[in-house]
């Protein structure tokens, strides 16, 4: 079975000597003459004020967390999915409860974020 | 067969598919310009060549032939790393699509898909996930204000869409028991397409989709009036057009995902009661995959020429309180579809 993955493999290394070669071209094949005011960052033509990387809203970290919570859920339920039907077959009803709740608590905590305001963007 | 034969084989599958993948990007890219132009009572481009058929070669060379400016601001690495990232899985994630049935080339069986793997679908949700680190790298490292704005802000996007889509893409496997591709588009025979048995995971998986690759009216990343260019502001020369082409294919990939999980692959419902013969069925099923890919590229252009772009705040109320609730109930009516027609 492993060796379906050489496939994979392949298209993963050509993948990559393609697009180095794409990054590498535009050094080739450009000029060089860089100059003081093309190397500034750009701000709408203006000399920038202040550093570039300043502090963001707080919101983009809490959203960067609650994905981790959620995504890992949904790699749960992807092995649910697709033995479903044996379950069903070897266990009935069995098979669909326990995710079920698994869902409704879930949904209960995404309830709770709600209403704590974690998703208000303002 | 061997493995160096299934070396030789993989190798000509790739070199097709990534010849086909960089004209249909180019190409994408005029017929863009050509639908906004309609759009729009313009003409579009016209000058180059016949109906401007050579314009996308012009925009290469020209794009070639440019200077590559880097900061100073700029980490250096990770400045050329970001559109490394975004070029290498726009062209490593088509491996897993199927685009046809079976055929048989001088008696040898070759499956019309890269790699037939039983994680297929995995393999796009991976790949796909890293596509935010090129965005997000490429906005932190450029040392401009627009650029880490841009990137700070499709990180959270994506990343908030991507939890719907892959509640969506479980109510697929829950009525096609596999996570391989094939098995999915054989699951969808005749007119049992995932679109029809689950019409609201097709809507969110699409939205998401539209989301993923930064198409509008979720294009916030590069949202022009307020970000100038967004993460690609301080890129010039083949870097910017790197991302330009990574985000056109992501669009044909993100096509050709949507055609394979919810339109049924390369199926033709009932060709097989018409009693044509196997070569012309083959050749009709692939042409049938590239005509609802094409037809879903035609709504991705349609959709930005015609809605425009949400605010930020609507954009994340969309994604976590309407998606992410209809994905889990679309996997519920997937469950209960299952239970009750035993699919």
């Amino acid at each position: 079975m492993l060796e379906n993955y050489i496939p994979i493999i392949l298209v993963l290394v050509i993948a990559a000597i393609f697009a180095g070669a794409i990054i590498a071209s535009s050094r080739i094949f450009g000029p060089k003459r860089p100059s003081k005011a093309k190397v500034m960052p750009y701000e709408s033509g203006k000399n920038p004020i202040g550093a570039a990387r300043q502090r963001f809203s707080v919101k983009y970290y809490l959203v960067a967390m609650l994905f981790i919570i959620f995504d890992i859920e949904v790699i749960y339920v992807y092995p649910w999915g697709v033995e479903f039907k044996n379950l069903l077959n070897s266990h009935g009803m069995f098979a669909f409860w326990p995710m079920f709740i698994f869902l409704v608590v879930l949904e209960l905590g995404f309830l709770y974020i709600f209403k704590k305001g974690g998703l208000k963007w303002d | 067969m061997n493995v160096w034969q299934l070396i030789l084989i993989t190798l000509v599958k790739i070199i097709i598919i990534i010849t086909i993948l960089l004209l249909s990007v180019s190409y994408l890219v005029l017929f863009e310009r050509k639908i906004s132009a309609w759009a729009q009572n313009r003409y579009g481009p016209n000058r180059v060549g016949y109906w401007g058929l050579l314009q996308p070669f012009a925009d290469v060379f020209k794009l070639l032939l440019k200077e590559d400016i880097v900061p100073e601001a700029a980490n250096k690495f990770i400045h050329s790393l970001a559109p490394f990232i975004a070029l290498f899985i726009a062209f490593s994630t088509y491996a897993v699509i199927p685009f046809g049935p079976q055929v048989k080339i001088f008696g040898e069986p070759i499956k019309l898909v890269v790699a037939d793997v039983n994680i297929g679908v995995l393999y796009v949700l991976a790949l796909t996930s890293l596509g935010v680190y090129g965005i997000t790298l490429a906005g932190w490292s450029s040392g401009s204000k627009y650029s880490l704005l841009g990137g700070v802000r499709s990180s959270a996007q994506m990343i908030s869409y991507e939890v719907s889509m892959g509640f969506s893409i479980a109510g697929v496997l829950l009525t096609a028991h596999s996570l391989r591709p094939i098995a999915i588009v054989n699951a969808q025979y005749g007119w049992m397409w995932n679109a029809i048995l689950q019409p609201i995971g097709f809507i969110t998986f699409t939205v998401a989709a539209f989301a993923e690759t930064n198409r509008m009216p979720f294009d916030l990343p590069e949202a022009e009036p307020e970000l100038v260019g967004g993460y690609h502001t301080e890129y010039s020369s083949m870097k910017f057009a790197g991302f330009f082409l990574a985000e056109y294919a992501n669009m044909i990939i993100a096509s050709a995902m949507i055609v394979t999980l919810y339109l049924g692959g390369w199926q033709i419902p009932y060709i097989d009661k018409l009693g044509l013969s196997m070569g012309l069925t083959t050749i009709l099923q692939i042409l049938a995959f590239v005509v609802k890919v094409g037809i879903m590229l035609f709504i991705f252009i349609w959709v930005r020429w015609t809605v425009p772009r949400f605010r930020y705040d609507q954009l994340m109320n969309l994604g976590w309180k309407v998606m992410f609730p209809l994905s889990l109930l679309n996997l519920i009516w997937a469950a209960l579809l299952v239970m009750i027609f035993n699919l």
